[in-house]
């Protein structure tokens, strides 16, 4: 099990392989269907989204409402390959990385490679899980999506497995 | 003749929803155990013991299982000999939903299918209706994620394909969706019927819950050798390679036309939620 800050050094992202375990500690931004259709769509016109890209890692989740006194819903991940028409284009802007469930495109894949990134699978089906190690969460974009605008978490030991390494590998190869 | 109020069939979706919410049947969690016992050191075994932690977290703290809380799937079988008094069957079915995803920290999940827009409170819910003997109301709620309803096939089958043809199938199915809905999976197929009663029976499949078998000696055969074979995929849990993609192969049959062989599948993660009540 890796002990990992985000965000990542080059260095770290080297030593990364597809299999490996970690606990992620950082900020991670959730983003999914809708949110990155009106991300792509912002950027195709040309307009300032309302949060960075560069140097971001999107979690691919939409929540459960927060009960009273806790940070969070529960928030695991969803289908990454959903959003596999966007991904390769938010890397080449220097997305820092994804965070996701399940494999996904040859394209994606290649993204990484070339941005020399990693893409992590997190556990899907784990939300209660999930939902205590993020220390907090505010909506930064798009809160007319409800659960599917993009909201910036602070987490903490958070587990995930290596599922495109910036080498080239893949978990799901067999 | 029976008089039922609909307030009482509300109340006690109510009751259901917050209840699958936040918990998974027992025979999955059963089945979750026994699949992390069974697997091999590795990524898998350590998402499975990950995911037994999280069905006994969420139980105990009482918050949703998994972040997809589903659309709600309510099977209402109503004996004729009942007469529905009060609010119209639908809306108290949707209101109980409705009180149910606020009251629960759900996530609401339903939107328009075109703009995309959500309703706010999830409902409406998918609502089947058959009418049954008797002077009671059978309840079969149902949240259903869509990770793994994505996933989900219709076949049209020819006659002669057979139940090698049903089996092969289902395995494809399962192959086909890889890492995508969450395996271990558990497979509701629908053998039979028309285009759209086989994906009906698909669901009320999953329903029947993980552990069980049919009681038809030919359709237990067909779930015992798609499982097995499933099985042999080494899709394994999230997709990390390992021995159990599936924890249960489901099969319901309805008599079809002599030109075919409709079979559907529909695919569940294995955070399988339901609940039954009779009124």
């Amino acid at each position: 099990m890796k002990k990992l800050k985000l965000p990542l050094t080059s260095k770290e992202i080297k030593e990364l392989h597809a299999g490996d375990s970690v606990e992620l500690t950082g900020v991670i931004l959730t983003a999914r269907d809708c949110a990155h259709k009106r991300i792509k769509e912002m950027r195709e016109k040309g307009e300032t989204l309302p949060f960075d890209i560069a140097g971001a890692y999107i979690y691919y989740a939409g929540p459960c409402p927060a009960k009273p006194g806790r940070a969070s819903g529960s928030c695991g991940p969803t289908t990454s390959a959903r959003m596999d028409a966007f991904a390769p284009d938010l890397l080449d802007a220097g997305l820092g990385g994804m965070i996701g469930k399940g494999e996904m495109s040859d394209k994606v894949r290649e993204a990484i490679v070339r941005n020399q990134k990693v893409y992590f699978a997190a556990i899907g089906g784990a939300g209660a899980l999930y939902a205590e190690c993020i220390k907090s969460s505010r909506c930064i974009a798009f809160a007319d999506l409800l659960s599917e605008g993009v909201y910036r978490l602070e987490v903490e030991n958070f587990p995930a497995v290596v599922a495109f390494d910036c080498h080239g590998a893949s978990i799901y190869e067999k | 003749m029976r008089t039922l109020d609909t307030k009482i069939i509300e109340d006690e979706i109510y009751r259901l929803a917050m209840d699958a919410g936040v918990c998974l049947t027992d025979g999955c969690k059963r089945a979750m155990y026994a699949a992390a016992e069974a697997e091999d050191e590795g990524a898998a075994k350590f998402a499975l013991g990950a995911l037994c932690r999280n069905f006994e977290l969420a139980e105990s703290e009482r918050v949703p299982v998994c972040q997809d809380t589903g659309m709600a799937i309510v099977m209402l079988e109503i004996g004729q000999e009942v007469y529905l008094s009060g609010k119209p069957l639908a809306a108290a079915v949707n209101d109980g939903v409705r009180r149910a995803y606020a009251d629960g920290y759900f996530r609401k999940s339903v939107c328009d299918p075109l703009t995309r827009v959500n309703t706010g409170d999830n409902t409406p819910a998918v609502i089947h209706t058959e009418i049954a003997e008797g002077d009671r109301v059978r309840i079969t709620y149902m949240p259903k994620g869509f990770g793994s309803e994505n996933m989900s096939r219709v076949y049209m089958l020819k006659p002669a394909q057979g139940a090698d043809g049903i089996v092969d199938a289902i395995v494809e199915t399962v192959k086909l969706a890889g890492s995508r809905p969450c395996p271990p999976v558990i497979c509701g197929v629908g053998i039979g019927g028309s285009f759209d009663t086989c994906t009906f029976l698909a669901k009320r499949a999953l329903a029947r819950g993980v552990g069980t078998e049919s009681d038809r000696a030919d359709v237990r055969d067909i779930e015992r050798r798609a499982l097995e074979r499933i099985n042999a995929l080494g899709i394994g849990c999230q997709g990390f390679g390992g021995k159990v993609t599936a924890l249960t192969v489901n099969c319901m049959w309805a008599p079809t036309h002599i030109a075919g062989l409709p079979v559907a599948i529909n695919i569940q993660c294995h955070c399988m939620r339901a609940g039954e009540s009779t009124l």
